[in-house]
């Protein structure tokens, strides 16, 4: 819970502590922003007979909802906008923990540094989604000439740009900011080492098929609001010291009802092909298209639900999409690992004394304040699908096999038509004629 | 805590206790005296030589630049665990006052500074040089021991250089290793020292631990690609190495809980700058080792090569611009000068031209290492690829005019060498600026003490960060395609009516190419 409005005296102890010794140097430079009130107008107008406690529950209440709403929006506007809305939310977040630094350092007028963050992050992002890109487009990149040399030498051309980048930083070292400026620099590579993987692996669980992209947001989501409940109606013992509004019960009480959350909206999901299936380009006609035959994990299957089960519901078997299972562990993971993302984000703040890390959504905070949990949530579901789902991306295989000399493209086609004939997938004709 | 005034001797640099005392102390060496008495005055009275009481003396020395000044009683605090003192007056950035934010920051959360021990000063000044040097060399003046020094380690280290290569990839991977934990540890080292952070719950463990994942990491990708057939052979290999991600996603994650789990109420700050630090050096050195490793694996003269080449870049800039150095390169370097620059440059874009062509010849240096299955050895025995066969190319004119030759005899891989010099020549060198900067911002002379006469490990390796990256990235880009053991595996992991329909594409492909038989 942040409150909105910090009184006065607190406000300027924490002015106090942040300045403590950013040094008694000079007190011209800003200082990290209190939060100042940003609801909208129309907002205040309709609540201004409340008592500005209730005030602030309905404000974080309506935005909750307007937050969910847009949630629903973007998914049923298709890939190609959450693409979008990925890329946006990473610039944000990357644009907040940078403010943060140069609030944190009194770095805002170092020569070049603004300039030097924002072409790291460029560079960063060329480089991931070139090579999306060149998985998932790969007969359209074929096609046009220049997109075909960009992508043959991609890592080349990012390392340069990349290079020039790290030169520009020497280049700029000036005698009396060393420290600052390498601090700046390290505090831009760990910001883009967090955000920006983090947001390249949404976009690659996307392309597995928005059921991956989706399950788990609303999973982390629905952890947050269901922990906050259980904590406020049945909270008694504290969770840890940094953040000491949680509560076991919270945290319990999250963890079950993530579960069953997560069960149900898979349940749901599962049934409808523009979810599940995995997000292709379609080259004649230039678009994305969502449309296949749905993969083994989201068919019906029947299971036999052990004895114990059994004699309490009095089924035997019980039909359920194998997905459900593997939302278990989704869930499981969403309530565990989920609140230590929140917990680093408290320490963050709590170690650079800051109450928010900015002041985006009225009632909420920054972006990052929204996305803290997110943090590991992405790299779990992208490495969880590429370690029991599915194996490699074929279209990717298939290039680096055109890529590989002949002979060996021989010797690799010998080898898989001994490991097709051994399993019995080539009739024996195919192999006469071969 | 006390708030002592601590005035210095402007002549012996000790910083006394009590506001008028250190007067006493100067009127002693001055007597009143200017111009060359003072300066005889100041030789004289050494440190040691100082006759004010012990109780009103600190141990510590200040640093020699404050000599202008008295330096304020928080400052002489600040910097006395911040072993500042053996920087040369040309190098030092000058006014780098530790007054920054950052310096503060450290410490601002912690809650007196009489509780955090006084760092041990910097090693770089303590004589480390082996005893049988010392002797050997006693009778010349310091200036030229140290030359000899350094010199006798040079080729003790181009020698060591020698040795491993002899006794092949096994050890080289090893000593690969050995030397990325070495460069790690120095460098955790001197965040320690500049967060005063040694004692920090947890943090020397969760460091060392956050390197064994990642090392498992990227060994474990590496060890699956070129041992493919040994991993299929022996079954909790193969499980470790179908799983692999997974497991060390796990472990990973188990550092960062116990990260989070041990921050403590008042180190948040000092805590969170050394998780950075600590991720930063994994960054860096880490990955280098590891594309290193996959250099060599390509074929041991992508190892040699460029290492040779930034070494003797390093050793013939200096050269040049000891005979002929003039104009300076760069204000972060001072003893860096255009001379030195442009002479390497070509230096080593001869010696590059001729290593290559020396080293092309054998195939023990030009085979990708292999893994041997039967006889479960490494094996480096093949066809030279093509790159390592002489082709004659024809000269152009303007050349062949002078040199009256109408082709010559070349390897490709000497026209690529061009290229790898160029740019341990050109970009090298702003690695080892970087690096000079990052001393100059935390105010060490070396990373650490490790190589009598030069500094540590990771002083030797600065200009190198970016080579390995580079070759890796070049050859990924010009010289060969994926790795075929590797493409192959990724195949057999496929679903079957994927497998299917690639078999199908790729044997159409190839009945184009008229690889295969038509049917």
């Amino acid at each position: 819970m942040r409150r909105l409005y910090a009184s006065d005296s607190e406000l300027k102890a924490e002015k106090d502590g942040v300045s403590d010794s950013e040094s008694k140097v000079d007190s011209g430079i800003p200082e990290v922003p209190a939060p100042a009130d940003d609801t909208p107008e129309v907002l205040n107008k309709a609540l201004s007979g409340l008592s500005s406690r209730w005030k602030n529950w309905w404000v974080r209440g309506i935005l909750t909802l307007a937050m969910i709403a847009f949630f629903f929006f973007i998914i049923y506007l298709g890939p190609m906008v959450l693409m979008m809305i990925v890329l946006c939310v990473q610039i944000k977040c990357f644009h907040e923990i940078i403010m943060i630094g140069y609030s944190v350092y009194h770095s805002y007028d170092l020569p070049w540094f603004r300039t030097l963050s924002w072409y790291f992050l460029l560079c960063v992002n060329y480089f991931f989604y070139g090579e999306t890109v060149t998985d998932y487009f790969f007969t359209l990149v074929q096609r046009e000439e220049p997109l075909r040399i960009l992508s043959k030498y991609h890592r080349f051309i990012s390392f340069a740009l990349y290079l020039t980048g790290f030169c520009m930083f020497v280049l700029s070292l000036v005698k009396k900011h060393y420290r600052l400026q390498f601090y700046m620099f390290g505090w831009t590579h760990v910001t883009l080492l967090i955000v920006v993987t983090q947001s390249h692996l949404i976009i690659h669980n996307l392309f597995e098929g928005m059921i991956w992209f989706i399950v788990p947001i609303s999973c982390v989501i629905c952890n947050d609001i269901m922990a906050y409940m259980f904590g406020f109606f049945f909270g008694r013992t504290p969770l840890i010291k940094l953040s000491p509004k949680k509560t076991w019960e919270g945290f319990i009480g999250g963890f079950f009802s993530t579960i069953v959350f997560g069960i149900v909206l898979s349940y749901f999901m599962s049934g409808y092909r523009y979810f599940v299936c995995p997000v292709e380009f379609n080259n004649d006609s230039n678009s994305f298209q969502v449309d296949c035959e749905p993969p083994e994990l989201f068919q019906l299957q029947e299971y036999t639900m052990p004895s114990i089960l059994e004699s309490v519901t009095g089924w035997t078997t019980v039909r359920l999409y194998p997905f459900q299972i593997h939302s278990v562990a989704l869930s499981s993971f969403a309530s565990i690992m989920g609140p230590f993302g929140g917990f680093f984000a408290s320490g963050f703040k709590r170690a650079f004394k800051i109450k928010d890390f900015a002041n985006t959504i009225p009632g909420h905070g920054g972006i990052m304040d929204r996305f803290d949990c997110q943090y590991l949530m992405a790299t779990f579901v992208n490495v969880y699908i590429a370690s029991f789902i599915r194996g490699p991306n074929p279209s990717k295989v298939i290039q680096q096999l055109l890529a590989l000399r002949p002979d060996q493209q021989l010797h690799i086609f010998n080898s898989l038509k001994a490991h097709l004939l051994e399993k019995g997938l080539l009739p024996a004709v195919e192999e006469a004629a071969a | 805590m006390k708030k002592e005034r601590y005035e210095q001797c402007s002549a012996c640099s000790v910083l006394h206790k009590g506001a008028g005392h250190y007067r006493k102390c100067q009127d002693e060496v001055f007597g009143g005296g200017r111009g060359r008495e003072q300066t005889a005055g100041i030789n004289k009275h050494a440190q040691r030589s100082c006759r004010c009481p012990a109780e009103l003396r600190t141990d510590s020395i200040a640093p020699e630049r404050a000599l202008d000044r008295p330096p304020p009683a928080e400052e002489a605090r600040r910097r006395r665990p911040d072993s500042t003192d053996n920087i040369s007056d040309k190098e030092a950035g000058g006014d780098d006052r530790p007054n920054l934010p950052g310096d503060a920051e450290g410490e601002g959360d912690v809650d007196s500074k009489a509780d955090t021990p006084d760092v041990p000063l910097s090693t770089a000044d303590t004589d480390n040089t082996p005893e049988c040097l010392n002797k050997a060399l006693e009778g010349l003046p310091p200036r030229w021991k140290n030359y000899w020094i350094r010199g006798v380690l040079s080729i003790a280290m181009i020698s060591g250089f020698f040795l491993i290569i002899y006794m092949g990839p096994i050890t080289l991977i090893f000593v690969v290793m050995c030397v990325q934990i070495k460069c790690f540890q120095e460098i955790i080292t001197i965040g320690y020292r500049v967060y005063h952070s040694y004692e920090l719950p947890w943090f020397r463990t969760l460091s060392w631990y956050f390197l064994v994942c990642v090392n498992y990491f990227f060994y474990g990708e590496t060890v699956a690609d070129y041992f493919g057939a040994l991993v299929q052979r022996e079954e909790p290999l193969q499980f470790l190495a179908r799983y692999h991600r997974f497991i060390s996603f796990t472990l990973y994650l188990a550092g960062f809980c116990m990260f989070v789990l041990s921050l403590v109420k008042k180190h948040y700050r000092l805590q969170f700058y050394m998780f950075a630090w600590t991720h930063v050096t994994l960054l860096i050195v880490v990955t280098q080792s590891h594309l290193v490793i996959q250099n060599l694996f390509e074929g041991m003269i992508w190892f040699i090569v460029p290492i040779s080449i930034v070494i003797c870049n390093d050793i013939m800039a200096y050269l040049f611009g000891f005979f002929f150095g003039r104009t300076p390169l760069i204000k972060l370097s001072p003893k860096k000068t255009w001379e030195g620059f442009i002479g390497g440059f070509f230096g080593t874009v001869v010696f590059g031209f001729i290593l290559a062509f020396l080293l092309s010849q054998f195939q023990y240096f030009v085979c990708p290492v292999e893994f041997n299955s039967e006889t479960n050895s490494f094996a480096v025995e093949c066809e030279p690829s093509d790159i390592f066969v002489v082709q004659e190319y024809t000269l152009p004119a303007v050349v062949q005019n002078t040199l009256r030759w109408k082709t010559v005899n070349l390897y490709p891989f000497q026209i690529h060498s061009v290229f790898l010099s160029s740019f341990a020549s050109l970009i090298g060198p702003f690695g080892g600026f970087f690096a000079s900067g990052f001393k100059r911002a935390f105010k060490i002379k070396d990373f650490a003490n490790t190589i009598p006469g030069h500094g540590g490990i990771m002083d030797r390796f600065d200009c190198q960060y970016l080579m390995a990256t580079f070759v890796h990235v070049y050859i990924t880009s010009f010289i060969r395609g994926p790795n075929p053991s590797k493409v192959l595996q990724q195949l057999l992991k496929l679903q079957p009516e994927q497998q299917l329909s690639i078999f199908h594409s790729l044997h159409a492909h190839l009945r184009d190419r008229g690889m295969l038989p038509e049917a």
